[in-house]
């Protein structure tokens, strides 16, 4: 015990400030009120739903719970059930055999809730998709319905592969603040 | 010559690592499995291809392994009926290898004794296959539900508990279906195939180059493994060297991939017996190594870093003394924490005796890679095959014998402590200056060539088969994770559900790398 707590007293904080919103990253304008942003802002709940991906992205989504991001200091938690969540991370292009879990999902998120799709992958099929033939880049294959906005609406997306843990903490910063004029 | 059989003829391959190739009749395919096996060799994989186009019918592939090297070993078959006798009864690993090779491509096993579907769900038909080269998408798609045939467990009390695709954690989709009395499991049966994005289809239209992108990409937490095995096999075929600078830096790539994996799976492993403090502490130092590769390697995950005919990536001499100053940081720190895992009453309690694989059940199963060495399955590629520069390094393997998850996590510990040497030594080795990569733009005609690198879970194998243009005909990933995720189904017998996830955990199995 009192190599623990050394350990923890010596560890000190460490923890980074968090980034501001980015309204590049919105795809669709804010749909909720200020007022339930508000609450949203200071105790959200997350889902993660991985659709289909490499892991890439989610290596990156625990890292926002080390010490460094500290999510939970944030007031953002990830749970277990859609059910308890405001927000689904939905990460991966979607694959076929997924389509239905994450309708699922989603239809098990209670009002209101917002999307946030993280990774390339997830904003138009990434590499595991041929976007030649697509006016808009969505992404399909014989595997693959490729952006999760194919599937489900999005309101905000962060590209990269994978995105860092600052970019995916401004994602969701940016889906549960007021959208700038 | 590896194996001795008077039908065998084999040609040894170039390149980094001991293999061979060559091709059978379907008649000498268990008497040469049978043989490898008796000799204490394992399989480490199966995949077929369309070889259609070029007059001929379908190919089984299989490599093998056993003290000699690699063999990859491949069985024409005709295009009418591509049927091949069942290599399950020998290696039982084969299994779900030749069920998805049928999903994908309809060559199938005689006589095997399981002839579910496994990768298919119900996205396409089931007469349609996948990586044949007439294979037309707009035909087969379907919107089937799955009704997969689990096994169910009769008598009184058992009831089942089914779990995910969507899990409760941040991981990856698969689906769990265990029968239980009361809190003790008496069963699991693994549904996979939920990320199945058609990984191997998509090679078929990419370039040398782009492929290494994607080899990168079939398991994000084994990018630098995949893309070194990809890079070996496409070498091999060209008949190439890398740089010696090159060789360097790729086993650094590696060896960081693997601290980063252990420092990840230590602390989540401290989670799962509640020690939030192991998570704390042990993803403060996988972030400092992440944030180092990020600001070295220009990729957090080294992404993208390797490439065939050298690496993408260099190290600068003050970056050099940065993850010196890394190695010193993270031996001090991770000795403490050992000390302090070694002497939690608690969290031993819930470690040792979990999930246990006895020796001789990992050897019938051939359970390979981390898990394997905690069930005194010593095999390690950077040991026995070493491809430069680990030839040079003289890599201590770990091995423990209890194959409980106290045995997994000692394991991570000790392969913590030999990466960090080995991360000094190549340190030292490296010297200023030197080529990073010679050009190699495209393969030669009707090549095969396959690479295989000992990631942080297992071994990782990549096989390619270059067409009559040199372009990428048929490129087979596969991942240590089918080897394992079936040893998982018996090491949770007679455990109680709530020690499942972290016996899972221990094992930290790849479920996109089995997808496909």
């Amino acid at each position: 015990m009192y190599q623990l707590i050394k350990q923890i007293i010596k560890t000190g904080i460490k923890t980074d400030a968090a980034p501001l919103p980015d309204e590049a990253l919105r795809v669709t304008t804010q749909r909720l009120h200020e007022e339930i942003l508000h609450v949203f802002g200071s105790a959200l709940n997350i889902r993660h739903v991985d659709a289909g991906s490499c892991n890439g992205c989610e290596l990156e989504i625990h890292s926002l719970s080390n010490a460094y991001y500290n999510i939970e200091g944030l007031g953002i938690k990830f749970v277990a059930s859609p059910r308890h969540a405001d927000m689904l991370l939905v990460t991966g292009p979607v694959s076929r055999h997924m389509v239905t879990a994450l309708r699922r999902t989603f239809d098990a998120t209670p009002e209101p809730k917002l999307v946030v799709a993280i990774g390339e992958c997830a904003c138009n099929g990434g590499i595991f998709c041929s976007n030649d033939g697509s006016p808009d880049g969505g992404g399909e294959s014989y595997a693959s319905c490729g952006r999760v906005a194919n599937v489900i609406p999005v309101d905000v997306v962060v590209g990269g592969c994978p995105p860092t843990p600052t970019a995916i903490l401004q994602g969701i910063l940016t889906a549960v603040s007021a959208q700038k004029q | 010559m590896p194996i001795n059989h008077p039908n065998l003829h084999l040609t040894q391959l170039a390149g980094a690592i001991p293999a061979w190739s060559g091709n059978i009749k379907p008649d000498d395919l268990q008497p040469i499995c049978r043989n490898v096996h008796d000799g204490g060799g394992r399989l480490v994989a199966l995949w077929g291809s369309d070889d259609r186009e070029q007059g001929n019918g379908y190919s089984l592939h299989i490599a093998l392994v056993n003290e000699a090297g690699l063999i990859c070993l491949s069985v024409p078959l005709p295009a009418g009926q591509p049927g091949y006798p069942d290599v399950s009864s020998i290696f039982p690993v084969a299994n779900r290898m030749q069920r998805a090779t049928y999903d994908l491509l309809g060559i199938y096993a005689h006589e095997g004794q399981d002839h579910r579907k496994w990768l298919r769900h119900g996205a396409w038909h089931g007469g349609s296959f996948p990586l044949r080269k007439d294979f037309d998408a707009a035909q087969s798609l379907t919107d089937d539900a799955d009704n997969y045939p689990f096994v169910q467990v009769e008598g009184q009390g058992v009831h089942e508990i089914a779990v995910g695709p969507v899990h409760a954690g941040t991981i990856e989709p698969g689906h769990f279906r265990f029968s239980v009395v009361g809190e003790k499991m008496l069963r699991l049966e693994e549904r996979f195939g939920y990320t199945h994005k058609g990984i191997e289809k998509r090679f078929e239209s990419m370039s040398l180059q782009q492929g290494a992108k994607l080899a990168g990409r079939v398991s994000g937490d084994s990018t630098v493994a995949y893309a070194w095995a990809y890079a070996m096999a496409a070498e091999s075929i060209a008949a190439v060297t890398p740089p010696e600078r090159a060789l360097w830096l790729r086993a650094l790539f590696l060896e960081r991939e693997r601290i980063a994996n252990h420092l990840g799976d230590l602390g989540y492993l401290g989670n799962d017996v509640a020690l939030s403090f192991g998570f704390t502490q042990f993803w403060i130092l996988k972030e400092q190594v992440l944030r180092n590769n990020g600001a070295l390697f220009g990729h957090r995950y080294l992404m993208d870093s390797i490439i065939p005919g050298g690496v993408a990536a260099d190290l600068t001499e003050p970056g050099k003394r940065t993850l010196f100053e890394e190695c010193s940081l993270l031996e001090r720190e991770v000795r403490v924490l050992r000390g302090i895992y070694e002497e939690h009453a608690g969290l031993q309690d819930r470690f040792i005796g979990a999930g246990r694989i006895e020796p001789r059940l990992a050897a019938q199963l051939g359970l390979c890679g981390l898990a394997g060495r905690a069930s005194s399955q010593a095999w390690d590629t950077r040991v026995q095959f070493p491809c430069a520069p680990y030839d040079q390094l003289d890599v201590q393997m770990a091995t423990y014998r209890n194959g409980d998850v106290a045995a997994r996590v000692i394991v991570r510990f000790d392969e913590l402590f030999e990466s960090l040497r080995l991360q000094r030594e190549i340190l030292g080795r490296l010297m200023p200056g030197g080529e990073l990569s010679l050009p190699l733009e495209k393969l030669p005609a009707l090549g095969f060539g396959a690479g295989m690198v000992e990631g942080w879970r297992g071994e990782v194998l990549v096989a390619i088969h270059t067409d009559t243009d040199g372009n990428l005909a048929r490129v087979h990933p596969h991942d240590p994770s089918w080897q394992n995720w079936p040893a998982l189904e018996h090491a949770i017998l007679g455990n109680i559900v709530p020690d499942f996830p972290l016996i899972n955990k221990s094992f930290n199995l790849s479920y996109s790398g089995q997808d496909l």
